[in-house]
């Protein structure tokens, strides 16, 4: 039983690692956290998380570079149907392609693709950079226990892009920034949230917890 | 929606808070990990450490500081102070930092804000700008940029570099007044409005908090996304959950989780 966490260079692995260690210890799990760059460790995980920050291409590029990885994610997450969770860029390499600085193909696993976020209030800044609330569009068993919509807690954001699936099932949650954006995506056995759940305080542990729990 | 965020500032020297943070119980008021934790649980939105070791030995220790932050409190943290080189960046970011602000090296080689966005990604490049007012009375209002604490005037006009930076690739900016830093008079909000008015993405205000009053000028009248301060949390002045609850009644939103 492990959760392999993906080391491929991104520079939020350490405190997602350390957020996935402190919601480990919260709920008493016995499941190891393990950073690994090794496409064997990823292979055999019982969870995997894709963490990510940066621009798409770069990060993109950064899995490439392991030999092996791209294929032992396909088979882990889409073969074994293993849960997976995707941060930020992590869960926006989900989608079929990217189109930031340049076109860059992701893993295709959400139909859809990551474009520049354009707010309809021209006043609104970009990168959206903050606190925001989130909007359920389905139930989720990630979800469970955590207040939501706009009296309830706050996700941390920052980015400039956002996956926009083009299968409105796929869309979890949304947050409000001068319209809609997508905050969460999940399909099967697999989810991914736009905003960083190791700097969201309680609502990012009490998420990772719950991915922890999940059973499929 | 969109929520103000609130920011205090701590200096950071050799791995130690500098003057110390009296405003809770703290074992060590002098251990910064500390302080992040019970702002933190104050409910504050980010965190900056400004980094002022002057020694290239003690450089090292502010790594520490961040890796420590990091396992100890799930927020965002930007980090600052004598970031000079991509490698600075990327070991800042492998210890925890969500970002990191820029200040002299991108005023001496604007080149580097562009690297290091395409590196790292506009998201966590913050360029910290410290202006003074050299526009006389009667005149059109010019701020220039000062480096080195404010004892070096560089002939550059503040609002043309910070279009210039976010050109570049800058996601913040981190505006701070020289003028009335450490003045407790409140922000200088002409100078926070020309520069936020100006540039595509968020600006901070910073300089001069005195009272809460004066967090509300910085985004109502400043137009800023974002306050900074240090002091008036430091010694227990206010909370930061009492200036979010002011803030909030002052009609600005806020992000009030328990």
């Amino acid at each position: 039983m492990s959760v392999a966490i993906v080391d491929y260079g991104s520079g939020n692995l350490h405190s997602a690692a350390k957020a996935f260690e402190r919601a480990s210890r919260d709920i008493g799990s016995a499941e190891p956290i393990v950073v690994t760059s090794d496409p064997d460790r990823v292979a055999r995980a019982d969870r995997v998380v894709l963490p990510g920050v940066g621009a798409f291409a770069d990060c993109r590029q950064g899995l490439d570079a392991i030999a092996g990885m791209i294929d032992a994610l396909e088979n882990v997450v889409r073969k074994k149907g293993r849960p997976f969770f995707g941060i930020c860029v992590g869960m926006q390499l989900m989608a079929e392609r990217g189109r930031e600085y340049r076109v860059t193909p992701g893993l295709g696993w959400i139909a859809g693709e990551v474009d520049r976020i354009a707010p309809s209030d021209p006043g609104l800044k970009i990168p959206h950079m903050g606190w925001n609330t989130l909007n359920m569009l389905k139930p989720h068993p990630l979800l469970a226990d955590i207040p939501l919509g706009p009296d309830g807690l706050h996700a941390y954001f920052v980015h400039s892009f956002e996956l926009k699936p083009s299968q409105r099932g796929d869309l979890v949650a949304q947050a409000d920034y001068g319209g809609p954006l997508t905050a969460i995506v999940g399909r099967d056995n697999m989810i991914g949230t736009q905003f960083h759940p190791e700097k969201s305080q309680r609502l990012g542990l009490k998420l990772i917890a719950n991915f922890l729990k999940w059973k499929l | 929606m969109f929520k103000v965020r609130v920011i205090p500032c701590l200096d950071v020297k050799d791995g130690r808070v500098v003057k110390g943070v009296n405003f809770v119980n703290l074992r060590d008021a002098g251990d910064p990990v500390e302080a992040a934790i019970a702002y933190d649980a104050a409910g504050a939105d980010e965190l900056t450490f400004l980094d002022i070791t002057a020694s290239h030995e003690n450089r090292d220790t502010i790594y520490d500081v961040v890796q420590r932050t990091a396992e100890a409190c799930f927020m965002p943290l930007t980090v600052g102070g004598g970031v000079r080189t991509v490698d600075d960046i990327r070991k800042l970011l492998t210890c925890g930092a969500d970002k990191v602000s820029i200040n002299t090296a991108a005023v001496a080689r604007r080149s580097f804000v562009k690297e290091a966005a395409e590196k790292f990604g506009d998201q966590c490049i913050v360029v910290a700008i410290d202006a003074k007012q050299v526009s006389q009375a009667g005149e059109k209002a010019a701020w220039e940029i000062f480096t080195h604490g404010g004892r070096h005037p560089t002939g550059i006009d503040a609002v043309g570099y910070a279009k210039e930076v976010v050109a570049l690739g800058a996601g913040e900016i981190l505006l701070t007044s020289m003028d009335r830093d450490g003045t407790r008079k409140g922000f200088d909000i002409a100078l926070t409005r020309a520069v936020a008015d100006s540039v595509s993405v968020p600006v901070i205000a910073s300089g001069g908090v005195g009272n809460l009053d004066h967090l509300v000028a910085g985004i109502r009248d400043g137009h800023a996304t974002a306050v900074l301060a240090a002091s008036i949390f430091h010694f227990g002045e206010h909370s930061v959950r009492e200036a979010k609850v002011y803030m909030a009644k002052a009609g600005l939103p806020m992000r009030l989780d328990p």
